[in-house]
């Protein structure tokens, strides 16, 4: 056992005896006192934590699965306002989106949340070459627009809770529990995909329409496209593509046979932004009409 | 001793002061919380089983609901397989409150009296019960 007689041969100027201890027993105390505790709190937290590690997790068999996820937007399939509000209606009724149409006109474009929504091509692509002669369905067309899913996201890289993150299928994930609305991953984003809860958003979905399925979001967090992952995992097509009518294609960017890489393999695409780097996984095909 | 009186009063009323919540409450036990399990679903099924045993969820539901959520969102694991090899969704709003449609008789009936104020309903949307709008915190 542990020898604490550490009294030692050395006397002060009364001749009194005095605690000190040479080296070799502080170390020797100071080893032993750190294997015990390790030793005590493994012991201990053995014996506290009874056993959820007996049961295990697994992914939904229906889920949809895929290397990397990502959407071929062809606007030829939209015509009306209607198609486009369609879609977006369709993606924020099932994610319980609030709807800010009912604040003051300044503080509506301000406050706006939004995970799908459409803009013109000058907007969409500010960096694309552009002349006055070009194809006026181009310019006067709107594009859709939602979180590119980046391979590499920039905001990931300045989240400081990890709230937002990337999936292992590529999807830039929010985690509303961690996000502590710094907004930071807002300044981050290129492509203004992110949308902040300046208020809370109960209030502004539409009564008794709210989807009861899904949770909404609170005060002070920020929100965006998910790309559906909670339909994906039920073997569901994100509401977007179901509500588009052929205008939007999702499908796994790394596997060569997927139908949104024969569309990008075979049609003219461009992307958000490129020269950022960020990679975005949307793809716009550009003059499809009878081809895509 | 110089000013005693004053000293001995101002130490009474201290006491008293301290004391005082204590005082007050004195003899008034709180009902002891009864979370009520008579939803219709509960009342339907046969065998009245949660995903775990009672015992475990009593005192660790607050752990496993942490596990759930991330394994669901982190992960992307949506099957919970428990103890008796029976698959579950990890769902708050969708699996849990299925059953426990009341969750002022069952998850604030503890809740409450143990003080403590779980943020799950400030996005995660509780069961319509006869008065909703005391649902939305």
């Amino acid at each position: 056992m542990l020898d604490l007689s550490y009294r030692t041969e050395g006397e002060d100027a009364e001749g009194e005896h005095v605690m000190s201890m040479n080296r070799r027993q502080f170390l020797r105390l100071v080893g032993v006192s750190t294997v015990a505790g390790i030793g005590g709190t493994a012991v201990f937290s053995g014996l506290r934590n009874k056993g959820l590690e007996a049961v295990q997790t697994m992914p939904d068999p229906r889920a949809l699965t895929a290397k990397r996820w990502g959407f071929v937007v062809d606007i030829s399939k939209l015509q009306t306002d209607e198609d486009y509000q369609k879609c977006i209606d369709a993606c924020h009724d099932i994610h319980n989106v609030p709807d800010m149409s009912s604040l003051p006109a300044e503080l509506q474009k301000r406050q706006e949340v939004k995970w799908i929504w459409k803009d013109t091509f000058e907007h969409t692509f500010p960096t694309a070459p552009e002349d006055e002669y070009q194809n006026s369905e181009l310019k006067e067309k709107n594009f859709f627009l939602f979180c590119n899913h980046c391979a590499e996201p920039a905001c990931v890289r300045v989240c400081p809770t990890k709230a937002t993150f990337k999936r292992k299928d590529g999807i830039v994930m929010q985690d509303m529990h961690r996000c502590i609305g710094c907004r930071f991953c807002m300044a981050a984003c290129p492509f203004a995909a992110r949308s902040f809860n300046w208020r809370d958003p109960r209030p502004f979905i539409k009564p008794g329409k709210e989807n009861k399925e899904f949770p909404t979001r609170m005060i002070g967090v920020v929100e965006k496209c998910t790309f559906c992952y909670e339909r994906l995992a039920k073997g569901m097509k994100p509401a977007c593509v179901e509500a588009s009518n052929g205008a939007i294609v999702f499908g796994d960017l790394e596997d060569p046979n997927s139908e949104v890489r024969k569309i990008i393999a075979t049609k003219y695409t461009i992307r958000r932004k490129p020269e950022l780097g960020t990679q975005p996984g949307i793809y716009y095909v550009i003059g499809g009409g009878e081809h895509a | 001793m110089y000013d005693s009186g004053k000293i001995i009063a101002g130490l009474i009323v201290f006491v008293l002061f301290v004391t005082f919540p204590f005082l007050s409450n004195m003899g008034k036990a709180s009902a002891k919380p009864k979370p009520s399990i008579d939803t219709p679903v509960i009342n339907q099924m046969q065998v009245k089983k949660c995903v775990e045993s009672k015992e475990f969820m009593r005192s660790e539901h607050m752990q496993l609901l942490n596990n759930w959520r991330d394994s669901v969102v982190r992960n992307g694991d949506r099957i919970y397989v428990n103890k008796a090899g029976q698959s579950v969704t990890m769902s708050l709003q969708n699996t849990c409150m299925d059953c426990h449609s009341n969750k002022k008789k069952f998850c604030d009936e503890c809740h409450n009296y143990m003080g403590v104020k779980p943020y799950c309903w400030t996005c995660h949307i509780a069961p319509k019960e006869k008065m909703p709008k005391e649902n939305m915190l």
